[in-house]
């Protein structure tokens, strides 16, 4: 016997729901990424690559991908040796250092930009002696690297701690008895394990690396082709009101998030069932 | 392989995990653990697998420092409560692991890892499931997996912890015959830790019972169940009536009943005497000592059946196992009035002051004339 099909009135205000949340998801998400894509090319495909290939655009793209590639590896690794610790160690001050993997969450990244500008800028507390020994950190890369770091910390080590917690340890147990090596344990057991988990922290982190604008805003000091990354490209464009440039380079970033997007639908759809199949435990 | 454990402590912060445990295992013997949560079984366990250390004691292997050993020189194989099986890895190479992570000179060639595995599979008839994953087996044959990878780095020791604590009862009766005949085939030194009774009285050669991180009494299962060492091995072992003794005119009593002269030329005032169901004879004449006891409930559990009885004298329900054919051939109903009296008891002294039970006092009564 079939189910019952529910009374018209049900079913219309079933519809109206699902209609309000795709609106609500139109006029908010949709739209404006679509507005980015219509803005930047309003002007034509050859003056939309015309922009993009400005030597400033040009190297503001390089520099927020040596951005990323330097704060990326360095918070996998962090995250990784964080969510272990929390995940397999019981210690005093725990649930402080849980805490402060999640400060970055909580602070406005403004805030965190600057924290740096005082503690490393010229007037800062180890300005002077930083400036002595010929280290520059604020107004150029290493700084850009340090506030994009503080911000993406915790995408990989929460991503992970969850996951670990739930996995429990007695298989790299079984590892060690076996025979293992703790780098074998870790290489054949602990990160095959977290392998998904652990490539949509990176992901994740990598995105909002790349986005990074406020604490980045703060330590960069805007100067053209030197320290401005994408985001920060886009700001001054867009006060300078070159909003075709200003769009222009947003795609970038817009295609960025898609691109992400991509990649992390792809993979939960090549692994997807093998990692619910085993999860599952059916036949 | 003798291994010989000599005091060995381990604390907690707050509890005593293993208190001065000592203990002998002698080659190719199956010994089991037995004890409730806590009694420091899985601790010990733990701490001859290498995943964890004692802080004082230590543990030899025919005179070699056992504690000092790497987990590869210890040769130990070991199966998790829950198996703790490579989810990533199919049945197969879970199986090879302990081979596959041995340096390169020690590791055998792929071909002949790949032999040894189809031959362990064999072993644990798991023929044909190689490629499956951990998630497609069942609890049985997930259990069976774990212990093709523990024997496959060939160890001089296996260690199960809670072997079949998370099977069906059924799976659990099965595998654990075939486990004992796998232990009579390889003759290895095998040690498992359980809290279930039945499990360490069917398939071990000795049981150690093990209560709040000492060993309460090491011996054969007759031996632990025959003759109980200490009041707890009485209440953790099948079940006992307890009954309290008191000195009356020189003879320990409870009411009215005495088992006669006793050894401890009449020293403690009082005593308990530990009675397992069975040992309740229901057939006493009027002429012997016993008590007069009315039967309050029947309950049938298949081939035997559970007497409950109300005894006045001790002001004490008493329980009582009978074969089911015996009770139909007696006809007994709730209510029937009985005349009862232990066959045998364990009977300890208590210490006068403190009410506690005296450490190595025990007598095995047993009745002389049978009822």
């Amino acid at each position: 016997m079939s189910a019952r099909r529910p009374d018209l009135p049900l079913r219309l205000r079933r519809g109206a729901l699902v209609l309000a949340a795709v609106g609500f998801m139109a006029l908010f998400l949709l739209l404006p990424l679509a507005v980015v894509f219509v803005e930047a090319l309003r002007a034509g495909v050859t003056a939309y690559l015309a922009s993009i290939r400005q030597p400033e655009t040009l190297a503001a793209i390089r520099l927020t991908l040596l951005v990323a590639a330097i704060a990326v590896p360095l918070n996998l690794v962090f995250g990784v040796a964080a969510a272990w610790l929390m995940a397999r160690f019981e210690f005093r001050g725990k649930a402080l250092l849980g805490a402060f993997i999640d400060l970055p969450f909580s602070v406005s990244p403004v805030v965190a930009g600057l924290v740096y500008v005082l503690l490393f800028g010229a007037q800062g507390w180890f300005g002077p002696w930083l400036d002595a020994h010929g280290v520059r950190l604020v107004f150029a890369v290493p700084g850009l690297v340090l506030a994009t770091v503080f911000v993406t910390l915790p995408f990989v080590a929460r991503e992970l701690i969850p996951l670990m917690q739930a996995q429990g340890s007695e298989e790299e147990q079984a590892a060690r008895v076996l025979g293992a090596s703790g780098w074998q344990m870790f290489a054949r057991v602990t990160l095959p394990n977290i392998r998904w988990a652990l490539l949509y922290g990176v992901l994740l982190c990598n995105a909002r690396a790349m986005g990074e604008f406020g604490a980045v805003s703060v330590v960069s000091g805007h100067i053209r082709g030197l320290t401005t990354t994408m985001p920060l490209e886009v700001e001054m464009r867009y006060n300078e009101y070159d909003f075709a440039g200003a769009f222009a380079v947003a795609s970038l970033l817009a295609l960025l998030a898609l691109l992400t997007l991509a990649v992390k639908s792809l993979l939960e759809w090549r692994y997807g069932g093998e990692i619910a199949g085993r999860a599952r435990g059916g036949h | 392989m003798a291994l010989e454990l000599s005091r060995l402590s381990r604390h907690f912060t707050g509890f005593a995990a293993l208190h001065e445990v000592s203990l002998r295992i002698a080659p190719g013997e199956f010994l089991a653990l037995l004890g409730p949560s806590g009694s420091g079984k899985t601790t010990l366990l733990r701490i001859l697998a290498g995943l964890d250390h004692p802080d004082s004691g230590s543990v030899s292997r025919d005179g070699e420092d056992f504690l000092a050993m790497g987990a590869r020189e210890r040769g130990v194989g070991l199966v998790f409560q829950h198996y703790a099986l490579f989810r990533h890895l199919n049945v197969a190479e879970n199986v090879a692991f302990g081979l596959r992570v041995r340096p390169r000179r020690q590791r055998p060639s792929p071909a002949e890892i790949d032999a040894r595995v189809q031959r362990l599979l064999e072993r644990v008839q798991l023929q044909g499931l190689g490629r499956r994953y951990p998630a497609q087996l069942s609890g049985g044959q997930r259990q069976r997996v774990a212990l093709a990878r523990a024997l496959a780095v060939e160890p001089g020791l296996l260690l199960l912890d809670e072997p079949f604590g998370a099977l069906d009862a059924q799976v659990r009766v099965g595998l654990r015959r075939w486990l004992r005949e796998l232990h009579e085939e390889l003759g290895l030194t095998t040690v498992f830790v359980t809290h279930d009774q039945e499990e360490a009285l069917e398939l071990a050669d000795r049981v150690a019972v093990m209560n709040q991180g000492r060993i309460e009494q090491i011996g054969t299962p007759e031996a632990i169940y025959q003759k109980p060492a200490t009041p707890f091995v009485c209440k953790f072992i099948g079940k006992a009536n307890h009954l309290p003794l008191r000195r009356v005119q020189g003879r320990l009593d409870a009411g009215g009943w005495t088992p006669g002269d006793d050894p401890w030329q009449g020293v403690p005032a009082r005593a308990v005497a530990y009675v397992r169901p069975e040992q309740l004879a229901l057939d006493v004449p009027e002429t012997a000592p016993g008590w007069t006891a009315r039967l309050r409930h029947v309950y049938p559990a298949g081939g035997i059946a559970h007497l409950e009885l109300a005894v006045d004298a001790l002001a004490q329900v008493l329980e009582a196992d009978i074969a089911a054919e015996e009770l139909a051939r007696c006809g007994l109903q709730p209510g029937a009035v009985l005349r009862v009296a232990p066959r045998s008891a364990a009977i300890f002294p208590l210490d006068d002051r403190t009410g506690d039970t005296v450490a190595g006092g025990r007598w095995s009564w047993s009745c002389r004339r049978h009822g």
